[in-house]
């Protein structure tokens, strides 16, 4: 079985966009490139309105991955839960369309005997307690998610002592949007540590733009750049993609 | 997600008198009534016969299938009962799901919940049933495994003499890898005293915090520096400053093994306990502090003092003979 990376954009916001492409099509667009999309919307209290629970539902879902609305209150735990359900849920995948390559049909976990089903679970547990991820993660730091910033960087440090107690390697990258020039700005290049946090995040214009779908697109470039760079290296560290076999 | 949400919302109440059937087995199961729900699931107590069991039923199946590997390696284990043990695993063809729905089957453990039981029976209980909890950890470690999502929720208190026996196996991880399933509260990561890779300090942290949570009255909520304040809760209850040594090691990790941590708390129960004894005999050996005070304080002020001393005294006598 190969070693691969498994790559992730975590979006973490409050609201809907409201400028450029939709979100959901520029996350279907990291799908095709086996980057998953999991999408955490943050609330001060009360429901969130319907347009943007709608919203991070059919960006999670398009991106292949998962979504949650909760109080910040709850953002660490939800963080750390979303990304590693996310993990085991494009795993399994993976293994699924394995055991369809064995079995030659449609196989997958649910068709199997309960029993026969905790032998895969164990491949996908085990690929998941040592495969290697990138995470990128993508803040929306427009109006009133301000207020919240605090909150995240909280979170996600509580993400990394998570993650980094893993077997596998972890990578970390942070972006917010918008940003001062683009639409997204990379707060910390590739790290397996994310304590370098602790610069705050900066003041900036709230223009009442949120370019959540810009924001996926440059994100996924940068995921892109990372790998030719990396390829141009000679590092042979070949990302999971959807026609990827193990 | 919003659909596995309403899902979840179902399979949480389903009315008792449901009959589940497998596809596989086809053995039927009636619900009783709901046990619990968490993260991954809901347990409910059903019959299959005239045999209680307990029966977990969830929309994940990965999740479902991990906790019951664990059940099973957990079976092959000797003279020790880790968890409860897994009967059967089936999928039931309910009527509101177009999928099927997996289950598994478990011993009914018929108990009271830990928090529940050192409330009504008092907190003297609670070094009891860790110490009991810190024998079954041990056997847990040495086969390699950490519990991880340790919590008074999921203890359960048994039989006569109470026994307590470890619950939900959701959280088990092989030791060496990333702790599986947490709670904050319980979590040393949570409050910044260590990682969450699955090793026996993992889940003596997590002991420590189960005796200090079930002795503290209120809500424990973290604020700043984790540390001082988990230290702080400790000195102020006069029950758990007795066990301040063990517990305060216990936080920092300082235990390598759950074995050390039960010596430990067994011999600060025994001291206090001949302690408590040699006070009951001398009980005037309790005014120490006043004597200093009395040398300070005059007049009336003086007497004012020394009463409302030996009235304290007296009601902390009287209240630590009915806590006791």
């Amino acid at each position: 079985m190969r070693k691969g990376t498994l790559r992730q954009i975590l979006l973490i916001t409050d609201g809907c966009s409201n400028h450029g492409e939709d979100p959901a099509a520029m996350a279907a667009l990291a799908r095709e490139q086996g980057i998953t999309v999991n999408v955490i919307g943050i609330l001060d209290q009360g429901a969130m309105d319907e347009n943007g629970r709608r919203e991070i539902e059919a960006i999670a879902a398009a991106g292949g991955g998962m979504s949650q609305v909760v109080y910040a209150k709850q953002l660490s735990q939800t963080v750390q839960m979303v990304t590693r359900q996310a993990m085991t849920q494009t795993l399994q995948g993976l293994v699924n369309r394995e055991l369809k390559q064995i079995f030659g049909s449609d196989v997958s976990l649910e068709d199997l005997p309960p029993d026969k089903r905790g032998q895969v679970m164990e491949v996908v547990d085990e690929l998941g307690e040592t495969v290697a991820l990138d995470v990128l993660i993508l803040i929306d730091t427009s109006g009133s998610m301000k207020t919240k910033l605090p909150t995240v960087k909280e979170a996600l440090i509580d993400l990394s002592l998570s993650l980094n107690a893993r077997m596998g390697e972890n990578r970390f990258s942070v972006f917010i949007f918008p940003g001062k020039r683009a639409h997204a700005e990379k707060m910390i290049d590739w790290t397996p540590r994310i304590e370098e946090l602790s610069t705050i995040f900066p003041k900036l214009a709230s223009g009442g733009l949120t370019p959540t779908g810009p924001a996926l697109r440059e994100a996924i470039a940068y995921f892109e750049r990372k790998r030719s760079l990396r390829s141009w290296i000679g590092d042979g560290d070949e990302p999971y993609i959807e026609e990827s076999s193990l | 997600m919003a659909m596995s949400h309403t899902s979840k919302n179902r399979l949480c109440n389903l009315p008792p008198g449901t009959v589940i059937t497998g596809k596989w087995h086809g053995r039927s199961y009636r619900l009783l009534r709901r046990l619990g729900s968490g993260a991954n699931g809901v347990v409910y107590l059903a019959e299959n016969g005239r045999t209680r069991v307990a029966v977990k039923l969830s929309d994940d199946y990965a999740s479902l299938a991990s906790e019951m590997n664990i059940l099973r390696r957990f079976a092959k284990v000797q003279g020790a009962a880790l968890g409860p043990s897994l009967l059967e695993a089936d999928d039931w063809q309910s009527p509101f799901a177009r999928e099927t729905i997996p289950f598994y089957v478990m011993e009914y453990i018929e108990g009271e919940n830990f928090a529940a039981f050192i409330r009504r029976r008092g907190k003297e209980w609670a070094p009891v049933l860790v110490m009991q909890l810190l024998s079954v950890l041990d056997r847990l470690h040495q086969e390699g495994w950490v519990f991880g999502d340790l919590k008074p929720d999921n203890l359960i208190v048994t039989g006569s003499p109470p026994s307590v026996r470890l619950l939900d196996v959701g959280g088990t991880t092989l030791q060496g890898r990333a702790v599986k399933e947490f709670t904050e509260l319980y979590d040393r990561g949570y409050w910044g005293l260590g990682s969450r890779k699955a090793e026996p300090s993992y889940d003596l942290f997590a002991a420590a915090m189960v005796m200090i949570s079930s002795c503290c009255p209120g809500p424990i909520e973290k604020k700043g520096d984790g540390r001082a304040q988990l230290l702080s809760i400790i000195e102020t209850d006069r029950f758990l400053t007795r066990y301040k040594e063990v517990l305060q090691k216990a936080l920092d990790g300082r235990y390598r093994k759950a074995a050390d941590m039960r010596r430990d708390l067994l011999a600060a129960s025994s001291r206090h306990t001949s302690a408590e004894n040699e006070r009951k005999a001398v009980p005037s050996r309790r005014s120490g502090r006043q004597v200093k005070r009395r040398r300070q304080a005059r007049g009336i002020v003086e007497t004012v003092v020394i009463a409302a001393a030996l009235l304290g005294a007296y009601a902390f006598y009287i209240y630590w003979q009915l806590a006791m």
